[in-house]
Formats: C-alpha cells, structure tokens, sequence
C-alpha cells in the first residue's frame, strides 16, 4: 500500500498563501483595470506581479529549505509525485479544451456557417479561414519551415534532458549540468523562433477563427515553454548548488515531466495546428 | 384564458397591500385561478405528441416513486429503535442488487423508444407548405415569409404603464405584439431561425415548437396547426433586459383568410413605397417617432430617456442628440460594437429612422428643432 | 505504491507548528486542516446567506406581475449573481469545507498533504469573492447574462464581466488545487490497513469528485478563457462572421458544467450516506454497488452535456446520442437510492436532526431525479427548456439536494467539530421548517414551467401570479428559516452539552475515536485499521 511515517511533515503556518491571494487579486484587478482602460490598471498590475514574485520566491524558498533540512519523509516525497501527476493532468484537460474548440470549430462550426447561405452567400467550409464576415485572406505558416524545426529542438531538448536525468541517477553532475543547459539553451532557441515565426506570420489573433485557434494554442503553449525554461534554470541553479542526489531529486523529476508534456504539447499541435 | 378578478394588480407595490394579498387576497385568488398545474392544451400534433409523452414518464415516475419510497416508509414506521426494533446485519444482496439494476434498464427502454420517435418526426422539416424566416432581434421578432416579399417586424404592444403598475393590467399582459405572425390552419410550416445580436429562442408552447434562434447560423423547426385562434409564447432563452418583455403570438386562420391577408400586406409594401421621397411635419414624425422609440428603444433609453446609469446611456442631454444630424443618424442606423446598441438600419424604414431620430432630438429636454426627412436617412445608408 | 515503511529516523518531527500563532493570524496563515475546514465552512455560510439574499429580491419582484421593486438590468444581475455565488461561494467551498476537516479524520492521516496549499485554496475564495461582489458597485453593475456567462450576451458589458471571469478564474486555481490536494491525501496519507475499498463512502465521494474538478475546472478556465478574448482582444471563437460560433461556447461551457453538478452532488451522496447508516444502526447497504455507481455516474458525466443544449438544435444524431447517455444515470442513481432505502430496512432507525435531513435528501432528491429524467427526453426538454420547470428541478437536486445534506452534515459532525451537542429542538424545528418552505417554494415551480413561464423573466403574465405568490412565500419562510440555522450553530460553538467521543451510537469511522473536538493535531501516530 503506501508508506508510512509516524511524521508526515506539517508546515508550520506560513504567511505566503495569504500573500499569494493577495497578489492574484491584485492582479487580477489590474488586468480587469487594464482592459477597461483605466489609466491606473497596468501600475496595479505590476504591483500585483511583484507580490506574487515576492511569494513564489518566498514560498518555494522555504520548500527548498525544508527539503534539505531532510523534513520530507519518503510520504511526503510521494505526495509531491502525486501532486505533479494532477497538476499535469489539469493542464492536459486544459489544453484539450483548446483543442476541443479546434475541432469543433473546423468540423461543426464551418459547415453550419457554410449551410446558412441565405446569411453568408457563396461562403464555403474551406480551411484555413477568416470566417464569412470577414475579408482577410490567410497565409498559413507553412509546416515544414520553423515549426518542422522547432519539433526537431524540443524533441531533441526532451533527449537531453533525459540524458541529464540518467547523469543525476548516476550521481554524475557534471552530465546532470551540462544537459540541463543544453536543454534550456533548445527552450530558448525555441521560443526565440516560435517569437520570429509570429513576427512573420501574414495574420493576427483577430483574423477570424484561424487567427484565433492558432495563437491562442500556439501562445499557451508558447507561455507554457518560457514556464517550462524559468523551472529549468532554476533547477540548474539548483543543481550547481549541489542540491540533488539520485536518491532525492523529485524537484528535478517534476520539472522534466513538466517539460515532456509541454513536448507532447507541442506534437500535437505540429500535427493539428500547422499540418492538418 | 386567465380570469383576473382577485386582486388589481396594477397597483403599485406597497406593504400594506402585499400583507393584504398574503393574508386576503390568496383566497378569492385560489378561488378563481385557473391554476394550470400541466402543459397547455396542446395544438399541433407534436405538442401532443409531447403531451402524451410527458404524461406517461409522469405515471411510470409515480409507478417507481410508490415501489422504492413504500418499503421506506414501512421501514420509517416499523423498524425504529423507538418500538423497540433491532437492526439487522445484512448489508449484500447480490440477487436483489442485479435485479435492481436491470429492471430499471427495461424501463429506460421503454421510455427511450416513444421519445426517439418522436425526437425524429420533430426534426423532419420536409415537405412543408410555406417557409418563414424567423429573426431574433434585441427584444423583438422579424417574421419574413420566403418568396412573398413579405416582412415585418413584432414587438410587444403591451404598454409601459401596465408593466410600471401606473395602468392596471390586460388580459393578455406581456403576450401580446403589434403584428402577430400569421399562417395558415392546417398547413405544415417550416420556420427558419436566426437571430441579429445575441441568442433567442422562438417558442409557443400550444405548438410543441422551441427552437434557439443563434446569430450567423440557421435553425429549422416546423409545426401545422388545425385549428384557427391566437397562441402565444414568448422568447425563452436570456437575451438581456428585454429578455421578458418579447412576445411571440401566431394567428393561425383559414387559408382563405391567409390569402387575403397576403393580399393586404402587399398593397401596404406598395404603399409605403409610393411615399418614398416625400417630406413630413415635425407634428406627423414626433407622434410616428414616439410610437417607434416605445417599441425599439424605451427598453434601455427608458421612457424618460434617462437610461439606465453605467448600463445605458441618457439621450435626454446626449451629446450625440443635440449634436450634429450625421452623427445621431449613424449610430442609430449602425449600432455600437460590443452593446447592446443594435444596427436599427437593418430593422427600420427610413421613415421610422427619420420619425425615431426626430423624436429624440426634440423631446424631454433636447430642443434642436431639427426635422430629419427620410431621404436623410436614404443619403447616409452604406 | 512503496509498501515499505520508512524509518523515523530518516525524519525529524518538527515541533515549531506545535506554537501555533494567535488571533487572526492563526487563520490567515494556517496549516491546519481542521482551521481550514472552519473557514471554509464559515465562508461558504455567509455566501449562502449572500447569494440566498439575493434570491429573497428575486422572490420580491416576482411576488405580483409587473415591475415593483427592480428594473430588468437589476433583475438580471439578481439572477446571475445568485447562482454564480451559490455554486462557487456557497455549494462547492462547503463540501471542501467537509474534506478539509473529515477526510484526514476519516482516513487516520495526521493533515491534508499539502497543508500549505491548502491554505491558499481557500484564502483565493475570499480573493475572488471581493472580486465578484465588487462588481454590483461598479459603472453597469454586476453581469446580467446567467451564471452560464452565455455569449454574444456576454460580449454586452463593461468591467464587471472582466472582473466576473477573472474572478471565476482564481476560484478556478482554488478548486484544482484543494481537488489534488485532496486526491493526493486520500491515495498517499490512508492510515496502515485501510484500503480502498475499505474507505468510508464519503472519502469515496470525494476521491471521484476531486478527480471531476481536476478534469473539468481546466476546461471552464479555457472556455472562459476565450470569452475574455473574444471579449478584449478581437478574437471570433463565438462570432459567425469570423467563423466561430456562439454555441461552441456552450459545448465547452457543459463540458465542465455537468460535471460541475455532480461535484456538487456526489460529496453529499457520501455525507447521506455515512449519517444513514449511523442512525439506522445498520452497515450500509450495497458498498461495493455505492463505489461503482459513484463511479459510473462521474464517467456518465462526461458524455452527457449537450442535454443542456437540445434547443440550440443538434442534428438528430447528437439529440439521441445525449438523451440515452443521460438517461442511463438513471441506472446508477437509481441504484443509490435502492441502496440507501435498504440500509434503512430493519435497521433500529431514529430520527435526530441528521437523520431528518437525510431522510428528505433521499425523497426529495429522487423527485428531483424524476423531473431529471423528464428532462432528459428531448422532446418534453424541448417543452421544458428555460422554464420554471428546469428551475425546479435544479433547487430539488442542489437545495433538497447538496443544500439539505450539507446542512445534516453539519448537524452530524458538529459535535466532533466543535466538542458540544447542537440544540436537538431547534435543528428539528430548523428541519421542518426548511423542509416545508422549500416544498412551498420549489414545488410550484414545476407547475409555472408546465404552463409555460419562462425562467430569467422580471415580469410575467398574468396566470403565473398565483403559483409565483405562493413560491414567493415559501421563499421568504425558506430564508427566515435559514437564520434559525445560524443561530443553532452560533450556539453549538459557544456551548452546550459535551458530546464526548461519540455521542452516535451507530456511528463507526475513525473520527469518533477521537476527542470532541479533536485535537489539534490527531493522528500524528496513524491507526491501524482492521
């Protein structure tokens, strides 16, 4: 069944939750501030994130802490894998909404919107489109260009960063650096070309339900690599700090699952986004 | 039909008279209310199809209801610690278990198979006799008949007063519209639906007929009624502040009845374009304009022309009324993005655009004196 | 899972936690479950005393035809802010509250397992809750477009609707976090010898609702998501003209909405469930059916949302597709409530207040299941759609439903909670009244819709008046009843009787081997379950 321990660590109580709220509804007043455009908004914003920086660095420094004081029994190490486990799981189901609406939009939206033709005279279920209100015309990015190459990066950042991994198990850290910073160097070669691809792109989130779907997949998973990357240099940081052995590394564990699944992400939008 | 002799209703709230109506006015109430406790008298064949249905599910419900809550009761009386009962220790029953997952099955089959039926023949728009278009409009229905050149719009004809209690109520209150839809007894209609700015939902309830009317898309549903009257409904799905004040009334006559009414619809078409160009007075615009502003704009601009402050801008005083014709013309005819401000272009004649325009510059304390002729209108169109 | 224990030696009890700080900041900084499940409790009561506020307006206006006491815009703003604040303040963070403090009781574990996340959890509801009922005093009010945030509806407002989906999204981060949370203790912190299958059927219910949330929560977040940026950011998910479409919003939207109503249903499955058994002295009939149809009805939940959407005009496929799936939950609840009626078949029954409310819950929310079914077939659904019926038959599955069981939990467990007996008189006074008013309020309602009252109408015609009389009083009782509530708690908590360790004779979890009230930290050695 499961292992026990007479003391499963409780924190003591910790101030960083309440900031935490604090901080989500500054920011969250801001950002509503903001799109109202009130002047205000964007200063309430940044007081906002600065809060919240203050928390993460406050919060996860005092996990840092206790896991090297040796608070966290082989349960509690259990209970963070789990935790990363659901984690991952919501973000999955949060992507496959995104996608969801994809396929709804290609595969009912469009040919109801081509039945109308009473409404929409001569539109036609083509892909892609802006939509029959619309006039622009899309040039998609074209799949075998830079997003064919971002694949081959973050496949190949995945490689390393399993490469890495097998150093840490072997306790040889010099590997364990070394393919942590090769893999964050992919990350940022990644979303430097992901930024280059939009600049480039002949269309904007608001040209029609294309625009839409692409960017908002493409930029959630987009935010999702820079996330991925901040946690990779932390873990680097980590690492030169000496802080993982191969027994004891689920913070290490959990970001490079973290980073598989952005990968897969990405597969899959290289498939319906770009190809499809 | 509602027989409202109780209470007069149209008074103003006031506590007196509400603890007066809890503690007095409910008994000639209970007394005289037609309390209708099922579906209305069905009218279509689907209707009472749906009638039907409804009433068996009803029975079987019941049927289970008795079989599971009995036992419970019997439980409830005679197995309590209070007699004296001692429990039992069961707690499996793999025999009972099975059964009572399987014979539920059989019902739900039973109870599937009528409701698939009849789920097909509500779908089955074919064959039908005449096609309206059907527009769901920010609160109101535009009812064209396809190949007729045959289009108006309905709205709600019951007053302000009543709704504000100032008036006491008519008999048909809130279902009741200027032009009520008209089609033919005993000829299958199909309705094609959409809808201009939000989602709304044509619904009569004596016809079994409820269908979403959604912006950029096209619904079908049909219904052939046999017998000559008036049905009414109303809009059922949430569609803003006028959500419960937008009517659907059908007048369903003999098809000879239908013909002449055609008939009349297009001298009034033919009509109203022999006065094209022509110029009115401020008397004739101000008393046409008041009649299109109750209609299409007192919702939200209320009577006062105050608004609704943070929801809806005052006209009383707007900039844009006292200022420049152009400006007042071009929202009214397109609308503003993202409110509840329709494109009226699309829904009004020129002379109701000029009558309603007018009418706004000129009233409660806008005094520009400005007369906006329909051909105004006509020049600034896109 | 590791079966090996771990040495104690390999950790060093800390014992800094053991000077918990005072006064407010105990609470604003806690790591206790049991603090925890207090705020979470006390919250969601003042939400429910907010949001039921809100409904005595509603109930207000529609006492008489005509407009009285609010215009439509206000109206509107009643509507969906009381079912708004209803599902996400009042329902959802009461059941968490019951997880927070139960399921390490339950379970013999010594906290949740991530006991700081836990705080933050529940300190984003009041975050998020400023949020939301800041809006009625900001320029246009609060949204009026139903709590389902329909659009193009939705695209017609100012800040409020921002400020109402941010808000929605922080309560979103709030639910998935306390939901892993939860999940990860049940799985990881059960004490030795308590397997699965030997959870008490609360923890059941929480261990499948908690994996709902995490499932679909992501999914409202998404779909409000794109509401946010049709609305600021010029995309067309739900516009034709740029090749969206407004019913996309509403597949999504469902998407995580059914679900939704069985998180808000399974956790009082599990609390029905656990105070029947204790007051019919009798072992719960059927466990092992109880974990498959909780299980069955979470997995149902995922193909069923469109029955919400037959109006909007699915081809004939899609129609009888979602009108079986639905119909078959019939099987499963069905089984539920056999199960519960033969638990209380020769059992040795009394009937304190838990057991009152448990009672009704079980007929109450079969009735609620029947006009379910009703509902379920397309052809009576497209009646019923948008009527007063439909409002019926959520308040008989959420208020006779959720509502009902969250009060008998908190008259089962309140003697654990806070170490004294509630005043028997008064729950059962509190019971009948509640039972009674609800019964006036909601009962009619099927009938309004039958006749053909639309829901979400200011105003109505004229043979409406007398049922929406009647349900207004009924309302009126229902909320006075209400503050009857609060006052037999207040009491509980100020004093009363000591309830002892077990003051249910029939009760058999592992909560009742510990004081009333617990201490501080129970189970810090776990217990070895048989």
């Amino acid at each position: 069944m499961q292992a026990h321990n007479n003391a499963y660590y409780v924190p003591p109580p910790s101030i960083w939750p309440i900031v935490g709220s604090v901080a989500l509804l500054t920011l969250a007043v801001g950002f509503a501030l903001v799109l109202n455009k009130v002047a205000v908004g964007s200063l309430v914003m940044a007081l906002g994130a600065g809060i919240l920086l203050i928390m993460l660095f406050g919060w996860f420094g005092a996990v840092i802490k206790e896991s090297l004081a040796g608070k966290y029994a082989r349960q509690v190490d259990t209970s963070f894998r789990w935790g990363m486990v659901w984690f991952i799981f919501s973000e999955v189901m949060f992507f496959a909404g995104f996608f969801g609406a994809l396929f709804y939009a290609r595969n009912l939206a469009l040919p109801g919107l081509a039945d109308a033709q009473s409404l929409w005279p001569g539109f036609s279920a083509a892909w892609p489109t802006t939509g029959p209100g619309l006039k622009t015309v899309i040039t998609p990015v074209n799949a075998w260009g830079i997003p064919a190459l971002n694949t081959l990066i973050l496949l190949s950042s995945g490689a390393t960063l399993t490469w890495a991994h097998w150093g840490l198990q072997k306790d040889r850290q010099r590997q364990l650096k070394l393919g942590l910073a090769l893999t964050i160097a992919l990350g940022i070669l990644f979303i430097g070309l992901q930024i280059h691809e939009y600049g480039e792109a002949a269309f904007t989130i608001r040209d029609g339900i294309y625009g839409a779907t692409f960017y908002m997949l493409t930029g959630f998973h987009g935010f999702h690599v820079m996330m991925g990357s901040v946690m990779l240099i932390v873990i680097l940081l980590r690492s030169l700090a000496g802080h993982f052995t191969p027994g004891r590394h689920f913070a290490f564990e959990a970001v490079a699952w973290y980073w598989h699944f952005v990968d897969v992400i990405w597969l899959l939008l290289f498939i319906f986004v770009y190809c499809l | 039909m509602p027989k409202y002799t109780g209470r007069r209703l149209g008074q103003p709230f006031s506590a007196i008279r509400s603890l007066c109506a809890i503690f007095f006015g409910l008994i000639p109430a209970l007394a005289w209310a037609d309390f209708a406790v099922n579906l209305p008298q069905p009218a279509s064949g689907l209707a009472q199809d749906i009638f039907d249905l409804h009433s068996l599910i009803l029975w079987i419900c019941l049927a289970i209801l008795i079989v599971v809550f009995v036992p419970m009761l019997i439980a409830l009386i005679r197995h309590r610690k209070s007699v004296g009962h001692q429990a039992a220790k069961f707690h499996d029953n793999l025999g009972v278990e099975i059964a009572w997952t399987i014979v539920p099955v059989l019902i739900l089959i039973g109870m599937a198979w009528p409701a698939t039926r009849l789920v097909a023949s509500m779908k089955d728009t074919s064959k039908s006799d005449l096609t309206i278009k059907v527009t769901g409009h920010q609160w109101k229905w535009e009812y064209e008949y396809l190949g007729e050149d045959i289009r108006f719009m309905s709205n709600s004809s019951t007053p302000k007063v009543q709704i504000d209690g100032e008036q006491s109520k008519g008999e048909h209150y809130l279902l009741e519209v200027d032009r009520p839809l008209v089609v033919p007894a005993g000829q299958k209609v199909r309705l094609v639906l959409t809808a201009s700015d939000v989602i709304h939902a044509w619904w009569v309830p004596a016809f079994g007929v409820k269908q979403d009317a959604i912006p950029g898309f096209i619904r079908d549903a049909w219904f052939k009624v046999d017998q000559v009257g008036t049905y009414r409904g109303q809009c059922a799905e949430l569609c803003g502040v006028g959500h419960g004040f937008m009517p659907v009334v059908v007048d369903v006559v003999s098809p000879e009845q239908f013909a002449t009414w055609k008939q009349e619809q297009k001298t009034l078409v033919a009509a109203a374009a022999a006065n094209v160009g022509k110029t009115y007075e401020m008397a004739e615009l101000k008393a046409l304009g008041e009649k299109v502003y109750a209609a299409n704009c007192v919702a939200c601009h209320q009577p006062t022309g105050m608004g609704v402050p943070g929801a809806f801008p005052a006209l009383n005083g707007s900039a844009i009324v006292s200022g420049e014709k152009a400006g007042h013309i071009d929202i009214v005819l397109n609308g503003k993005a993202a409110t509840a401000m329709a494109a009226f272009g699309k829904q009004l004649s020129d002379l109701d655009l000029a009558a309603v325009i007018t009418y706004e510059r000129n009233s409660w304390n806008n005094t520009t004196g400005d007369l906006v002729q329909p051909a105004d209108i006509a020049a600034r169109r896109r | 899972m590791n079966t090996s224990t771990v040495s104690n030696a390999a950790a060093v009890h800390d014992h800094a936690h053991d000077h918990a700080p005072t006064g407010v900041m105990r609470w604003l900084t806690s790591t206790n479950h049991k603090d925890i499940g207090t705020l979470y409790l006390w919250f969601s009561l003042f939400m429910f005393f907010f949001a039921g506020a809100l409904a005595m307006l509603i109930r207000a206006e529609l006492f008489q035809p005509g407009l009285q006491l609010f215009q439509p815009t206000v109206f509107n703003q009643l509507t969906t802010m009381h079912g708004l604040i209803m599902i996400f303040g009042a329902i959802m963070p009461s059941l968490v509250g019951f997880a927070n403090w139960q399921v390490p009781l339950m379970i013999g574990a010594p906290d949740m397992a991530f006991p700081r996340l836990n705080n933050w959890s529940f300190w984003l509801l009041p975050a998020a809750g400023v949020l939301l009922i800041s809006t009625f005093f900001v320029p246009g009010g609060a949204i009026a477009g139903g709590w389902t945030m329909y659009p193009p509806l939705f695209m017609q407002g100012g800040i409020a609707y921002d400020m109402s989906i941010l808000a929605v999204h922080i309560l979103g981060v709030s639910s998935i976090m306390g939901a892993i949370n939860i999940i990860v203790t049940i799985l990881n912190m059960r004490a030795p010898g308590m397997t699965l299958m030997k959870m008490p059927m609360f923890v059941w219910t929480w261990l499948i609702t908690a994996f709902l949330l995490v499932a679909v929560m992501p999914v409202l977040a998404c779909a409000i998501t794109m509401l946010l940026t049709d609305r600021n950011f010029g995309t067309h998910f739900f516009d034709a003209s740029g090749g969206g479409d407004p019913v996309m919003f509403q597949h999504v939207f469902w998407f995580f909405g059914h679900p939704e109503v069985y998180i808000m249903i399974l956790p009082a499955f599990g609390i029905v469930s656990t105070i029947i058994p204790t007051f019919a002295r009798k072992p719960l009939f059927g466990y092992v059916s109880m974990v498959y149809a909780v299980a069955s009805i979470a997995f149902l939940s995922f193909i069923v949302w469109a029955h919400h959407m037959f109006t909007t005009g699915m081809p004939l496929g899609g129609q009888l597709f979602f009108m079986y799936t639905t119909m078959l939950i019939a099987i499963p609840t069905g089984i539920k409530v056999f199960n519960w009626v033969a638990t209380l078949w020769r059992g040795s029954i009394s009937f304190e207040t838990p057991m009152l409310f448990s009672l009704a819950f079980v007929f109450l929310f079969t009735i609620g299941g029947f006009s379910g079914l009703v509902l379920a077939l397309v052809p009576v659904d497209i009646q019923l759609q948008d009527t007063y019926y439909v409002v019926a038959h959520f308040h008989y599955v959420l208020f006779s439903g959720s509502a009902m069981a969250i009060m008998g939990g908190v008259y089962y467990w309140l003697p654990k909670w806070t170490g004294h007996m509630y005043d028997e008189k008064l729950g059962k006074v509190h019971f009948w009244l509640t039972a009674i008013a609800f019964n006036i309020t909601f009962f009619p309602m099927h009938f309004l819709g039958l006749a053909g009252m639309p829901r979400r109408i200011p105003d109505y015609a004229l043979q409406f008046a007398e049922f929406n009389m009647i349900a207004s009083l009924g309302g009126f009782l229902l909320g006075a009843s209400q503050l009857l509530f609060l006052y037999v708690v207040i009491k509980c908590v100020r004093g009363g009787i000591a309830a002892g360790n077990q003051p249910w004779d029939g009760a058999d979890t592992l909560e009742w081997t510990q004081t009333s009230p617990p201490p501080y930290h129970s189970f810090v050695t776990p217990p070895l379950v048989k």
